[in-house]
This record gives structure tokens, sequence and C-alpha cells, in this order.
């Protein structure tokens, strides 16, 4: 029995891996990073691409991820996959599209905020919900 | 006869809105078995990250992140308004925008001004019907909500708190507790509070003072990054957890409205047979007194 560290793969959709390995190749920012059990802590970015693990008593794995983030413990390593491929430029066009849609349905509609129209469009749908309960109840 | 064939009719009308209800209700019941586990699998990322969170906030004292830092004058604020795009779901939506009236009225009250990001058609339209300012907006999500198609709207409410155009920013969504109930809720998204990044962290694992992570390049570009992330997260998991809510209020509002149908059926087909029966009575009392009258 060698020494291992526990290792999580999860991105914000599903866990990917989680097991006891020996060593882990990342393929970090600043160039790839292998980690061994007892590597110090460590905080870092990872680009898209394979990691490479090796579990206790099988080949060697490979994963592919987008980018995320690679922290290290001593005895715990996390990888926290993106789903998606990231950067400064991509986010920016996702921003600017969404607000566009947004200011494009603005455009032609009143710009206070109509508490009372709200209030009442709450009302009736809250009423017409109310009276299907009351309905069923009574059929019971 | 004529009333009969009326009914007969409407009858038959009934059973086909039953039959829709009926396959809807099926429809709901598998796409929120898948809906529960998309909630289920999201959560391992957010307590990992949430765990990352914790260790920096408490080891990387020379960078402290801005959404970490509650800010003392509350001017404007940010609201994420997460609902279905599809109606037929019970009060569902009704619920979570109710909510969030009334606590825009009371923020407007305070003199405080209010920008919303949508969520979900049926937000959208609300929002917009009334006349809220809307700052960015997703909607056709689909049955799988994927964290890219979320980036954009997180984004523009991020760069608005970096900004300092909002001083703080909320979420309302549908909590999931289980397929009968589902709870509106409001929770703070920025700045982080408290329990958001220590939260678990304490019971389980002693804090160390003394060790900081490496960063690698440096550390604010790292921490910036596990901060966006971590924000991310907390909404799709919201959105994850609306959407097994959408998915079960359907199933229990369509499984109601076949009921109902089938209480209707059965009131319509009783005074069918009613009436049938008094043209019978009818038809033979004239044939009684027809032949007596011979």
């Amino acid at each position: 029995m060698g020494i291992v560290f526990h290792l999580d793969i999860v991105s914000a959709e599903e866990s990917i891996y989680s097991g006891p390995v020996e060593f882990l190749v990342a393929p970090a920012q600043m160039g790839e990073v292998g980690i061994y059990p007892h590597h110090t802590p460590m905080l870092t970015k990872i680009k898209s691409g394979m990691v490479r693990i090796k579990a206790q008593l099988k080949d060697e794995e490979m994963i592919y991820v987008s980018g995320g983030m690679l922290e290290v413990q001593p005895d715990v390593v996390t990888i926290l996959a993106d789903t998606a491929v990231r950067s400064h430029d991509l986010d920016e066009a996702k921003a600017i599209e969404v607000k566009r849609a947004a200011e494009e349905a603005i455009r032609n509609r009143q710009s206070e905020l109509d508490y009372a129209k709200a209030q009442a469009e709450l009302l009736e749908a809250m009423a017409q919900l109310a009276a299907i309960d009351k309905l069923r109840k009574r059929k019971h | 006869m004529a009333g009969s064939r009326e009914i007969r009719n409407k009858i038959k009308s009934v059973k086909n809105t039953q039959k829709i209800t009926r396959a809807m209700e099926m429809v709901a019941a598998s796409k929120m078995r898948k809906a529960q586990d998309r909630m289920k699998k999201a959560r391992p990322y957010g307590e990992k990250i949430r765990n990352v969170a914790a260790h920096m906030s408490r080891a990387n004292t020379e960078y402290r992140h801005p959404f970490l830092i509650s800010r003392d004058t509350v001017k404007r604020i940010g609201v994420i308004v997460v609902t279905s795009d599809k109606g037929l779901c019970g009060g569902l939506n009704t619920n979570v925008l109710r909510k969030v009236v009334n606590q825009m009225r009371a923020w407007q009250t305070e003199g405080e001004e209010i920008e919303i990001c949508c969520i979900g058609n049926k937000g959208l339209g609300f929002m917009s019907r009334v006349g809220a300012k809307i700052v960015s907006q997703v909607i056709g999500l689909g049955d799988t909500p994927e964290i890219a198609k979320l980036i954009g709207a997180v984004k523009v409410i991020l760069d608005g708190y970096m900004q300092d155009r909002f001083d703080r920013v909320y979420i309302f969504y549908n909590r999931f507790i289980n397929t009968m109930k589902q709870e509106p809720v409001m929770e703070q998204l920025l700045p982080l509070t408290d329990e958001r990044v220590y939260e678990r962290d304490d019971s389980n694992r002693k804090p160390r003072m003394a060790w900081d992570y490496i960063y690698e390049p440096e550390a604010k570009p790292v921490i910036d990054d596990i901060m966006v992330r971590y924000i991310e997260a907390l909404v799709y998991q919201a959105v994850a957890e609306n959407m097994a809510s959408e998915q079960s209020a359907r199933m229990v509002a369509m499984k109601a409205a076949s009921d109902n149908a089938g209480n209707v059926i059965d009131e319509l087909t009783l005074i069918y047979n009613k009436s049938r029966q008094a043209a019978i009575t009818k038809e033979l009392s004239e044939i009684v007194g027809g032949a007596a009258a011979v």
C-alpha cells in the first residue's frame, strides 16, 4: 500500500471523480503540475486539458476538464472543474448579450414600477388558486 | 333527447382534457426525478467551493475580496428572480413573485433603488408588465439548467456589485422541500454572509490559522475566480432547486386537474342518466296515457 490522498473532481453540474489516488497531473496555468501526497497547500487555476490520475492498483486514467481551479491540501485535493470554456472575453460577450435582451424587452413599456398593477395581478392569480382549492375540498 | 346529446359531447370533451392533464402529470413526474437528481449532483461543487472560500477567508489576510466586505450604506439593491419558463404549475411562480413584490415595496419605501435580473420566462413577463427595472434576463433554460447559460446574467449582477451599482444582491427562488411542498425563499447573495462562508465547515474542521495557500500565479486573480464561481454555483443551485420545484408543483397541479376532471365526468354522467331516465319515463307515460284514451 502506497501513500494516497483523496481526490475530488467536481463540476457545478455533477461529481466527476471521487476516490483515493497516488498521484495526479493537472494542466495548471503556469504549466503542468504533478501532485503527490502531502503536497503543500496550493490554489491555482487550471487550463483546459487532460488530468492524469493514478489510483492504486489501477492504470492511469485521463479525465478532460475545460478549465477550473485546483485546490491542494496535504491529504485532500479538489478540482473544481468548469463546465464551459471560460475566458474574460467570452464571459463579457455573454453579459452583453443578456443585457441587450433585457433592454430590448424594456424599450416599449412604461417606466414606473406599478405596484397596484402587480398586486392586482397577483391577487387575481391567488384568488383563482384559492377557488380551485376550495372547489376541491368541497368535492371530497 | 336534445339535452342528452349536449351532455354527451361535454363528457367527451372533459375526458379529452383529462387525458391531456394525465399525460402532463406523468411527464412532470419523470422530469421531476431527473430534476431532483441534478439538484443533488450540484451539491458537492457548492460544498467544496465553500470550503475553499472558508479556508481562504481565514488564511489570506493581505487581500480581502469585495464580496466578503459588507457595506454600511445600502442604496441600490440587485435582485435575481428565479421562476419557471412555463406555467401550469399551480401557485409556484405566483408565490415567489408575491414575495418579491412585497419585499420590493418595503425596500422602495426605505428609498432604495432596485434592479432586477430575471431567470425564467414567467418572472420576466410579470416584471416587465408591472414595469420593474430589468437589467438582464435569461429565458428558455429547458429541462437541463446549464451553468453556461447563467454566466452572462450573473456577470451583469457581479459587475454591478463591483462597480458599486449595487450594494446588496438578493436571490428569490422556490426551495424544494419535498414533492408536496415548495417554499419561496429570499437569500442574500452579496455580500457573502458569514454563514454562507463558514457553515458546516467549522463543525468538522478546526481552523488552522498558521497556513495559507501558495497561489499560482498570484493571490488576487485566483481568489477573484473562486469567488465568481462560488456565486455562480449558488445561483445554479437555486435554479436547479427551482426546476425540481417546478416539476413537482406541476405534477401535483396536473394530478389535481385530472381528479377534478374525473369529478366533473361523474357529475355529468349522473345528469345524463337522469335525463335519459326522465325521457323514457315520459315516453312510457305518454304511451300509457294514449292507450287509456283509446
